[in-house]
């Protein structure tokens, strides 16, 4: 069976292959005229290119921006890229294949004047327009509509009529009702542009606008006409208070986003703090033995990049958790009802922790570098895109906090923790191992730890003192929401979090945090349990 | 009936205790002057003058410590943002001195401290008036830590925040003071603080003979505010705070007012803790915003706690002893002190409930009744 997969697959390959050689080897006939050509001649061959469509275009572009060459060796046509040790990096102009570095001296630049830009701009354009796949299309007009020329016009105007794909049409007609509103007289074809304009948010819709209701020196209206000035007005108002509205979306993603970071350590913090009384001022520490775990399976991965986060999240709860369950077996468990004590206990075990990370990694900042798929953005709109990594840890915040209600409300370890928080000797009394359950609860927050080590390191560089930029600000959200409570601990995280990023662009970021603490330093002054305090035997 | 008064009696209590101290105390300061000002520096008796700047800096610590013990060994209040008082005291005499050193700083303006010309401030901020005045940064030295500890143990007290949650609460004041101090605009230098002094009072700070001053000064303000505590502790008002940290429940039913015992408490602690930051700076010559690290303020605790909470002598033993074993660590292995520190936190929690100096209240190091897993063993797995 497996054979016969395989050799399915082989046939598909080499058809494939022979498929677009055809195509390839024309043009590398055509291409190769490039080579010792006049510059007089290149329009010629430049204009026969453009039969090769859209596999001609990697060396068309790299054409226009200076980054066509010759090998000298074998009269190979390649674009090149200069590397950091000077050399440049070749890739095959036309089969996109890399090839090896080579030396600046073995190589002849093909030359370009301003006659053949625009030719090649022109074509550029022509070819991405009447390609088949919409997403060219419309990224071809996007680029047209910041620089739009005679040329363009034309481009776009014979590209409408067999447009059939809606997205990109509606950019055209946006293309071409901007240059109606700049170029034209007749007040109706403008009133119309202005009707097409619509509520579109690109940039150059706004800029468009603004420039029309711009006022001279004196402080008259620039434009004359007074109908075209009021549409436009209304049309540029309407755009405003959509753009207000994206950039509130936009503050409160950057809320959540943090508060999701704030969630991902306090969720860990609270069950430490709320269920065993137990403050651990090390958890920090744990967050940052996370990160460098993520840093080290990096390290022993370097094979699959894309791939070694996912492994990063079990092995660093895993490693944070055995931390914490050696702290609580070693430490914690002698200063049992000592809160106070633990307080001070678990701090030097952070100053431990801390300074063995220097000693092993060195004080320096260590990236983990980020796969992928978590890197980019997703756009909704011109003006407002969400970042994936910050997106995936949001979700991920959620989904480790979900599991965690799971854990504790429908397995049997979650029965014991409940129990032994809420009464300790009568669960003792009915035979749960109290010590087991310390244990492992200890271990499950700090392994939540060592999991919100593996984000932050998406977010930040790994250091030392990762931990502790977070660690006050996780504090008050677990006091914030009540202590013994995760959906206290929930809701505080992603209050804090936004409340932090609305207060921003007004005060800047340490104000910020600052007036956030002080207004959380009141809050509890009010209410001292919190904003969702225990209620019944098991506030005692 | 008596005698039993007589036992309890602030008075007794300072002539039973401050001697031996005191005795201690100034026959150290008064030796190390002495060696500093009139022995030739070939002699083996010479004290440095850099031993003497070291010896107040610890003396500044001792004060802080015994701040700290005020409120944690005697009322339970752990706090753990001590560390601002200090720096907001320390900040208080900066200001004094950089207002004198007038026009010789490096831009030579008359008003303007070199920062703020730095920054193209043209005036100079409203709060930085009179401190020229040395009267004024005195006052300003007290006041202004004296009202934020009011304003906060007021607000803490009165809705009952205690425990661990008190603890976090002190930590993000401090922790918010080090933010808002780090900016600039803030006008009180930024990230570099205030440095570059010249003189106090007209003499110079570079002085040998200032250097004693200052010196004698700590020493002078620690046996102060020592014998000023004993007295404190031991009269009626201690009593009650004492009764409060073993059981505030009980004594509010007796009638006592429990938040008013402990903010005025609080607001003293913080005073001792500001005195202390206006004498450290003139002898370390700098301030910034990082003295109020949250890191720093719990470091204190951890004096208190070697040295032995409750007793006020051993707060500042453990100052001296942890201090002088902080100077001698960094200076062999740099990178060994915050594993030995780490490991002191541990191990006094754990092992030394009550301090060195429960040590010698006949609580022995090894009292294995008094380790937790002896404890559960005799009471046949019994954790509490």
């Amino acid at each position: 069976m497996i054979k016969h997969i395989i050799g399915f697959m082989l046939l598909v390959v080499t058809a494939v292959a022979s498929a677009t050689d055809v195509a390839e080897t024309d043009l590398r006939q055509i291409s190769q005229q490039l080579v010792g050509a006049k510059l007089k001649a290149l329009p010629a061959v430049v204009k026969q290119l453009e039969a090769g469509g859209e596999s001609a275009l990697p060396l068309l572009e790299a054409m226009l921006k200076g980054r066509l060459y010759i090998r000298k060796s074998d009269k190979l046509i390649v674009i090149a890229e200069r590397q950091d040790d000077g050399d440049y990096a070749l890739v095959d102009a036309l089969s996109a294949e890399s090839l090896e570095a080579s030396p600046k001296k073995r190589l002849k630049k093909v030359k370009v004047n301003n006659r053949l830009r625009v030719q090649l701009r022109e074509i550029i354009a022509r070819v991405t327009l009447s390609s088949e796949d919409p997403k060219i299309r419309e990224s071809a007009v996007r680029n047209m509509l910041n620089k739009m020329s005679d040329r363009n016009l034309a481009l776009l105007t014979k590209a409408k009529d067999i447009e059939t794909d809606k997205k990109v049409l509606a950019v055209i007609d946006l293309a071409l009702a901007i240059n109606d509103v700049n170029n034209t007289n007749s007040q109706a074809l403008r009133l119309a542009a202005l009707e097409v304009m619509d509520g579109s948010l690109e940039p150059i819709v706004f800029n468009t606008l603004s420039s029309l209701l711009a006022r001279d020196d004196a402080g008259n209206n620039i434009e004359a006409d007074a109908a075209v000035h009021a549409k436009a007005q209304k049309i540029y108002d309407r755009i405003q208070q959509k753009i207000d509205f994206y950039e509130l979306l936009e503050q409160v993603f950057f809320g959540l986003s943090l508060g999701s970071v704030l969630l991902l350590i306090a969720t860990g913090l609270a069950i430490t703090f709320g269920v065993m009384g137990v403050i651990n001022m090390a958890h920090g520490e744990l967050i940052m033995i996370g990160a460098y775990t993520a840093y080290v399976v990096q390290l022993l991965m370097p094979n699959s990049l894309e791939y070694s986060i996912l492994v990063a999240i079990p092995v660093a709860f895993l490693v944070a958790g055995a931390v914490g369950v050696i702290i609580e077996r070693c430490v914690i468990r002698f200063l049992q009802g000592r809160p106070l004590e633990t307080l001070l206990a678990t701090f030097g075990i952070s100053l431990i922790l801390q300074q063995t990370v220097r000693s092993i990694f060195s004080p320096l900042n260590r990236q983990v570098s980020s796969p992928s798929w978590l890197s980019g953005s997703l756009e909704l709109n011109p003006i407002f895109s969400l970042t994936y990594n910050r997106l995936y840890i949001l979700l991920f915040a959620l989904l480790v906090f979900f599991i965690l209600q799971l854990v504790l409300k429908r397995t049997s370890l979650g029965l014991h923790v409940r129990a032994v928080s809420q009464n300790r000797d009568m669960a003792k009394a009915i035979g749960i191992r109290t010590e087991w359950v310390d244990a492992m609860t200890f271990g499950l927050g700090s392994g939540i730890a060592g999991i919100a080590g593996v984000a932050l390191s998406q977010l930040t560089n790994v250091g030392p003192n990762l931990g502790q930029a977070y660690i006050i600000d996780s504090f008050m959200v677990v006091v914030f929401g009540g202590v013994g409570n995760l959906w206290g601990t929930l809701v505080g995280g992603f209050s804090l979090g936004v409340a932090n990023k609305f207060l921003e662009p007004v005060t800047g970021a340490v104000l910020a945090n600052i007036v956030v603490l002080v207004s959380i330093i009141l809050f509890i002054q009010k209410r001292p349990r919190g904003l969702f305090p225990q209620k019944g035997r098991a506030a005692g | 009936m008596n005698t039993i008064r007589n036992q309890f009696s602030s008075l007794h209590q300072l002539r039973e205790k401050a001697p031996v101290f005191l005795a201690a105390l100034f026959g150290i300061t008064i030796y190390a002057s002495v060696c500093n000002l009139w022995v030739p520096e070939e002699s083996v008796f010479y004290v440095s003058t850099y031993t003497i700047t070291l010896l107040g800096k610890y003396l500044c610590y001792a004060l802080l410590a015994l701040a700290v013990d005020v409120v944690w060994g005697y009322c339970g209040i752990l706090s753990l943002g001590h560390g601002a008082f200090f720096a907001l005291g320390g900040y208080a005499m900066g200001m004094y001195l950089m207002r004198q050193i007038g026009d010789r700083g490096v831009y030579g303006d008359p008003l303007l401290p070199d920062f703020m010309v730095f920054l193209n401030w043209q005036e100079l901020p409203w709060f930085w008036h009179g401190f020229d005045q040395f009267w004024f940064a005195m006052l300003a030295m007290l006041l202004v830590p004296g009202l934020l500890a009011f304003v906060f143990g007021w607000l803490a007290f009165r809705s009952r925040v205690a425990g661990v949650y008190l603890s976090i609460m002190t930590q993000a004041l401090t922790y918010a003071l080090m933010l808002s101090f780090f900016r600039n605009e803030m006008g009180f230098g930024g990230n570099n603080g205030l440095t570059d002094f010249k003189d106090l009072l007209g003499f110079n700070l570079q002085s040998d003979g200032m250097r004693v001053a200052l010196f004698l000064c700590s020493a002078l303000m620690l046996a102060l505010a020592y014998c000023l505590s004993l007295l404190i502790m031991s009269s009626r008002f201690g009593r009650v705070v004492i009764g409060i940290r073993d059981a505030e429940d009980r004594a509010r039913f007796i009638g006592f007012k429990a938040e008013n015992y402990k903010v005025s408490l609080f607001v003293y602690s913080a005073l001792l803790a500001a005195v202390a930051g206006a004498l450290y700076v003139p002898q370390v010559g700098i301030i910034n915003p990082g003295e109020f690290s949250p890191l720093n303020s719990i470091e204190v605790v951890v004096w208190v706690a070697v040295g032995g909470r409750g007793t006020l002598y051993g707060a500042i033993v453990g100052a001296l002893l942890v201090n002088y074993a902080k100077t001698r660590f960094t200076a062999i292995f740099p990178d060994a002190w915050l594993f030995a520190l780490g490991a002191l936190f541990v191990s006094v929690t754990i092992f030394l409930p009550w301090g060195l100096m429960g040590l010698f209240r006949g609580k022995k190091l090894f009292n294995r009744e008094r380790l937790p897993w002896f404890k559960r063993r005799k009471n046949g797995g019994e954790t509490e």
